[in-house]
């Protein structure tokens, strides 16, 4: 049976890219002059380049952190490159047939339609095509209900109070080594403001700003939720995403005002790595939110992509009432590691938050769940409730749970309950006796086991998460 | 419908099949019978293609093909039919997403067009109905949490469900009390066309009084040792397995 499973979980990653580099990239390498430059090609204000400087002058200080259950080699700041220049559209692939038919195949399976297909794969796009018009529909839509939805470097120039306001008030610059260095360099990301009392008209995704910016490999996004608003977004998408940069270190922040609520869902895909272990993006990212009085900030993430995945999407309850959720799939195979988790920080009175963590393991993967839920002495009535559970297929890999809980007040429940279980032989053999191949029978499986988390993801994405699993577990048996 | 000749089985190197020969017709029940350890369960994985059962000699011949070769789910296509003796549970996994990801590979292997989701759900319902099984079992999740009443008769619904050609039916009394054992009987019955075939895997001559068979076999250590008509079971009750051995 082993052998049948190595088969599987050595699918190749079907979307195996070498291009050349981009005359217009900075020399390897970090110093005050490279973060000049970068904010000078942004022509950014002055406060925002002493920002950048702050946080990296705090950066230098710092150590990069070893407390996970990664391993890999120490990354090497010097060999790094800081800045490159958009991409030219004379180098990208004029049309679909210049693509690798391998990741277009991928699209195929994941049922997307062309001109996203295009976009995706990067094609030189220089006619008006279907999903620019609808993305400007929507911008129209967004407008009228004023809705700010731009990329973060538009809104430095356009809100420069929201973001001197907000920026880094939830993830400070020196918050950790990675936010530090995505303080000091960030390339670009989105920024979204939804007005008092408006209920966002549509799901904010970043496919439809895709188009218009490459974020690049230090993302930096700030949606900011007024009093008594509601927004959905959608970040990532399931098909596997053209990327050259080995390092990517993100950050996410997200205010919730009074009574506002945000939900923020993600599909990520990216490289992990060939069947040894080799190449594969490194993506350490520092997600997180504040939820004023009754206020609900809710994570849906599916996580398939990356060799090494350090991402611990949280919660800071300080409001009364709050509310947290962080609804987690994680998947690893071949030599893919996973240390991803989620932090619920109870400071107001009655918060409450839910915690429900999948991790599947196949090849010789290690998928680690790390949360901690901390109960402050003023979170009277707090609620907790964690559900962490392990799926291994085969015998080499490895699943782990370190769960952390502080709890300060003396009524603070916190409940934790965790699970390991296997992909069985009996499980495989009755689905193939009645006539369901192996491949198929895995992937229905590994969905069932997610059904929970997906169940929290917008519609369209639940059913491209569905496929991009079986995509991902498809090997080449049968 | 079934020829099987000489065959010799093995697990993790342990043989366990030691030359067994079976002939069987369209329609034919034929039991197998014998005590613990001579193969029986063994004989049922073999014949549906099981990972880590291998045969090391002899032929089974399926409907005229040789069906050595083929994956377990292509035999499972081709008409064959095991319902377990311990149906395992698959959380997360509805039965109605399972019987419809089973009947449409299925219909693909066989070149029939898919049934669409109307015509399934009814068809689905309409056999739950025939071994009394409540509709809400369609959305629970495969075996979970089911009684081993349950556990059977679902597996008898999806015999119905899939119209094998030829079923073998590992130690379905086990665990039943005498109502559950009826209701299965009836539905094992009622798949009685005169073209369908069957093994009847069991331990004790009771459910041969439900399902009555036209053969029976005695295996032991990995052979049959003793052929017969329905008699032979209640010879067998009678005499207890002790007797065979003498033979």
């Amino acid at each position: 049976m082993s052998e049948v499973i190595d088969q599987y979980v050595k699918t190749e990653y079907e979307a195996g890219f070498v291009t050349d580099i981009e005359s217009e990239t900075l020399p390897p390498g970090l110093n005050e002059e490279v973060i000049r430059f970068i904010s000078a090609k942004k022509n950014e204000p002055e406060w925002l380049l002493d920002w950048r400087l702050k946080a990296y002058r705090q950066f230098v200080e710092m150590e990069e952190p070893e407390w996970a259950h990664l391993n890999y080699p120490k990354i090497d700041l010097n060999e790094v490159s800081f800045y490159s220049a958009p991409k030219s559209i004379n180098d990208a692939p004029k049309s679909l047939d210049e693509v690798d038919p391998e990741l277009i195949e991928t699209y195929n399976k994941l049922g997307i339609p062309l001109h996203e297909q295009e976009v995706l794969a990067g094609v030189a796009v220089d006619v008006v095509f279907d999903s620019v018009s609808v993305a400007t529909t929507f911008k129209e839509k967004l407008a009228e209900a004023g809705v700010i939805f731009c990329p973060i470097s538009e809104a430095v120039h356009q809100y420069p109070e929201l973001i001197q306001k907000y920026l880094g008030s939830v993830v400070p610059q020196k918050d950790n080594y990675f936010a530090a260095l995505n303080s000091a360099v960030f390339s670009d990301g989105s920024f979204v403001y939804i007005p008092k009392g408006v209920r966002c008209p549509m799901e904010l995704s970043t496919y439809f700003r895709i188009n218009e910016a490459k974020t690049g490999q230090f993302e930096r996004t700030l949606i900011i939720a007024d009093e008594g608003s509601h927004v959905s977004y959608l970040e990532g998408c399931t098909a596997p995403m053209r990327d050259e940069n080995q390092l990517h270190a993100a950050v996410v922040e997200l205010v919730a005002l009074d009574k506002a609520n945000i939900k923020y869902s993600t599909v990520q895909n990216w490289y992990p790595g060939d069947e040894n272990g080799k190449g594969g993006i490194y993506n350490f990212v520092t997600k997180r939110g504040i939820c004023h009085d009754n206020a609900k900030i809710s994570w849906t993430q599916v996580e398939t992509g990356s060799a090494i995945t350090w991402k611990y999407p949280s919660v800071v309850l300080r409001g009364n009432n709050s509310v947290g959720e962080f609804y987690s799939v994680a998947l690893t195979r071949n030599y893919q590691q996973a240390d991803t988790g989620t932090k619920m920080i109870h400071l107001g009175k009655n918060t409450k938050s839910t915690i429900i963590s999948k991790g599947i393991s196949a090849g010789k993967s290690q998928n680690a769940y790390r949360g901690l839920v901390r109960m402050s002495p003023r979170a009277d009535g707090a609620r907790n409730y964690t559900q962490c559970d392990s799926l291994l297929i085969g015998d080499q890999c490895g699943a782990h749970t370190f769960p952390y809980i502080e709890s300060k007040h003396p009524n603070a429940i916190v409940e934790h309950e965790a699970t390991t279980s296997k992909v069985s032989d009996d499980q495989l053999f009755l689905c193939q006796q009645r006539g369901i191949d192996t491949e198929k029978a895995v992937s229905m499986i590994v969905n069932g086991f997610c059904k929970e988390v997906f169940k929290e993801l917008p519609m369209e994405f639940a059913v491209e998460a569905g496929k991009l699993l079986e995509v991902s577990l498809e090997g080449s048996v049968g | 419908m079934l020829k099987i000749n000489n065959l010799h089985a093995k697990v993790e190197d342990k043989d366990i099949l030691k030359g067994l020969s079976l002939e069987i017709k369209p329609g034919e029940v034929h039991a197998i019978m014998g005590p613990n350890g001579s193969g029986k369960s063994t004989f049922g994985y073999v014949l549906s293609g099981r990972e880590g059962y291998e045969v090391t000699d002899g032929e089974i011949e399926f409907e005229g093909k040789n069906i050595l070769e083929l994956e377990a789910d292509e035999r499972a296509k081709e008409g064959l039919f095991l319902a377990f003796q311990y149906p395992v549970e698959i959380p997360g996994v509805s039965n109605m997403e399972f019987l419809k990801a089973s009947i449409d590979a299925t219909r693909e292997y066989q070149g029939k067009e898919p049934l669409d989701a109307v015509s399934f759900m009814k068809l689905a319902r309409e056999k739950c109905q025939q071994v009394n099984l409540d509709q809400n079992f369609l959305k629970r999740g495969v075996n979970e949490g089911f009684s081993g009443g349950e556990k059977k008769r679902n597996e008898i619904m999806q015999m119905m469900l899939l119209e094998p050609k030829l079923c073998i039916l590992d130690e379905t009394d086990s665990g039943l009390d005498i109502d559950a054992l009826q209701v299965v009987a009836d539905g094992v019955n009622a798949c009685r066309d005169g073209n369908r075939s069957f093994i009847v895997v069991t331990h004790y001559q009771r459910l041969l009084d439900y399902i009555v068979p036209d053969y029976v076999h005695v295996l032991s250590n990995g052979k049959i040792i003793k052929s017969g008509g329905k008699e032979l079971a209640l010879e067998l009750e009678e005499k207890g397995y002790s007797w065979i051995d003498k033979l």
